[in-house]
């Protein structure tokens, strides 16, 4: 066994997920694929969502699957990297917004 | 940013028997990866065999401009192989009596030939379908004594294909040196303003898109798309197709995966994308490479790695049609570049 929870490796067997529940996994798969087929949105855009996702969700396999993704697009470092900002623009957005509740809890219980 | 060829810095690489002993070393042959005759095997197509020969490309010399930092062919200006009129001559003898719709003049820079222009002329009198010369652009405005090269490719209906490996100039400097962004910009429009790449022209202006870096080629139709939308936007420039090309494991790009350590990544990328229907339209079926020297190879890939055709028949002055369309293709673990997804060809993807 490994001595580290992720190991870059792992990645490649992905797929193996299927042989311990094969309908789910596929199942998972087929949607996977076709979440991102060219649609309303193209799927260089979906390339970029997902690469912000996946430093929202602080994953490192999605990490490097869509910086590679991205550089087979055609995708540059500076539009990467705005996508990046623009999820944890919102991941911090999402901390902040709950600083309302401490405000409306802090005034409530303050004379 | 490198400077000189791989055989000029005596670099291990610069052998191609150091480069198929890696290519068969590792992970091919633990057999983590299965070997590429192995996948032919699996599909019944081990031997591969060519079929009717459709293309002649001729390798008129390494010498070159530039120093990519991806070339195959370790094409530089301190390369010195050159093509002789007299192998000229045994090539034009050659194109008169096959069949081949398609010539394709390739280098190094061929521009920088002494005897380029007359070999385009002659060739030009026998009459191809398809006239291709591979220029990398900057070699137009390198030299007062090239600036005429877009009136001459037009005199000779000459098929313009050229290299660009991004709409940027920060990625396209980093893979093929400083300044060939605006220099090849330069030159676009001077194709341009002579009716190459324009919509409806029949002059030809074809560009090649190969990776910078240790991942495969995206979707050739998304990626001509966007290249179009950038270059017409930026700098009002046209042209017509974008042939995406896989990088291939060899010379300086095998030199680089090796140095930044994605050697392994890349072959099992290649491995994982193999594609059996692009293996029916690999370029080697159709095509014959010729070497500076007269020598003749399935592709102009193991051309580099000295692999000659495996034939009665290896050179271009005793060329035999027949003898040449019997042979067994030479193969390797770098031909998993050509059939790695959409396929990859000298003409773009196979598939």
């Amino acid at each position: 066994m490994s001595k580290s929870y992720y190991d870059p490796s792992d990645l490649k067997k992905f797929g193996n997920i299927t042989e311990w529940n094969e309908e789910l996994g596929g199942k998972f798969f087929d949607y996977y694929g076709k979440v991102f087929e060219e649609g309303a949105l193209t799927a260089r855009e979906k390339s970029l969502i997902a690469l912000a996702v996946s430093h929202v969700v602080k994953c490192p396999y999605c990490i490097d699957a869509y910086t590679q993704d991205g550089l087979q697009r055609g995708i540059t470092k500076e539009e990467m990297m705005e996508a990046v900002h623009a999820g944890a623009a919102i991941e911090s957005g999402a901390t902040l917004v709950h600083s309302v509740q401490m405000m409306n809890k802090y005034k409530k219980l303050s004379m | 940013m490198l400077l000189k060829s791989l055989k000029k810095q005596k670099n291990e690489l610069a052998n191609s028997q150091r480069q198929l002993e890696l290519l068969s070393n590792g992970v091919f042959e633990t057999g983590e990866l299965p070997k590429f005759s192995a996948q032919l095997a699996s599909l019944k197509q081990f031997p591969l065999k060519p079929k009717t020969l459709e293309i002649l490309q001729i390798n008129i010399g390494y010498m070159c401009n530039q120093v990519c930092a991806h070339c195959h062919v370790d094409a530089g200006p301190d390369r010195k192989e050159i093509m002789t009129r007299e192998t000229m001559q045994q090539c034009l003898d050659v194109i008169k009596k096959t069949g081949a719709h398609t010539l394709d003049l390739t280098g190094g820079a061929p521009e920088m030939n002494p005897e380029f222009r007359w070999f385009v002329e002659e060739a030009t009198k026998i009459g191809v379908k398809d006239f291709i010369v591979r220029s990398n652009l900057t070699i137009i405005t390198a030299n007062k004594k090239y600036y005429d090269l877009p009136d001459f490719f037009k005199k000779h209906n000459i098929h313009v294909i050229s290299s660009m490996p991004h709409w940027t100039k920060g990625k396209t400097d980093k893979q093929r040196g400083d300044g060939v962004f605006n220099a090849s910009i330069k030159a676009l429009k001077m194709l341009n303003a002579v009716g190459y790449g324009m919509p409806g022209s029949e002059l030809k202006l074809d560009l090649v898109y190969n990776p910078s870096g240790a991942f495969l080629p995206g979707d050739q139709a998304a990626l001509e798309s966007d290249f179009k939308k950038a270059l017409l936007s930026d700098f009002s420039i046209q042209f017509h197709e974008l042939f995406s090309i896989t990088n291939l494991p060899i010379s300086r790009f095998l030199d680089y995966l090796i140095a930044s350590e994605n050697y392994e990544d890349y072959m099992y990328s290649l491995v994982e994308a193999f594609n059996p229907e692009a293996v029916g339209n690999v370029m080697c079926t159709n095509t014959l490479s010729v070497s500076w020297d007269g020598w003749l190879y399935d592709c102009d890939f193991n051309q580099m790695l000295e692999l000659k055709v495996d034939s009665t028949v290896q050179h271009i002055s005793e060329f035999d049609k027949d003898a040449l369309e019997n042979r067994t293709i030479c193969i390797s673990q770098h031909c998993y570049g050509c059939t790695a997804g959409a396929g990859s060809s000298c003409q773009g993807t196979v598939t």
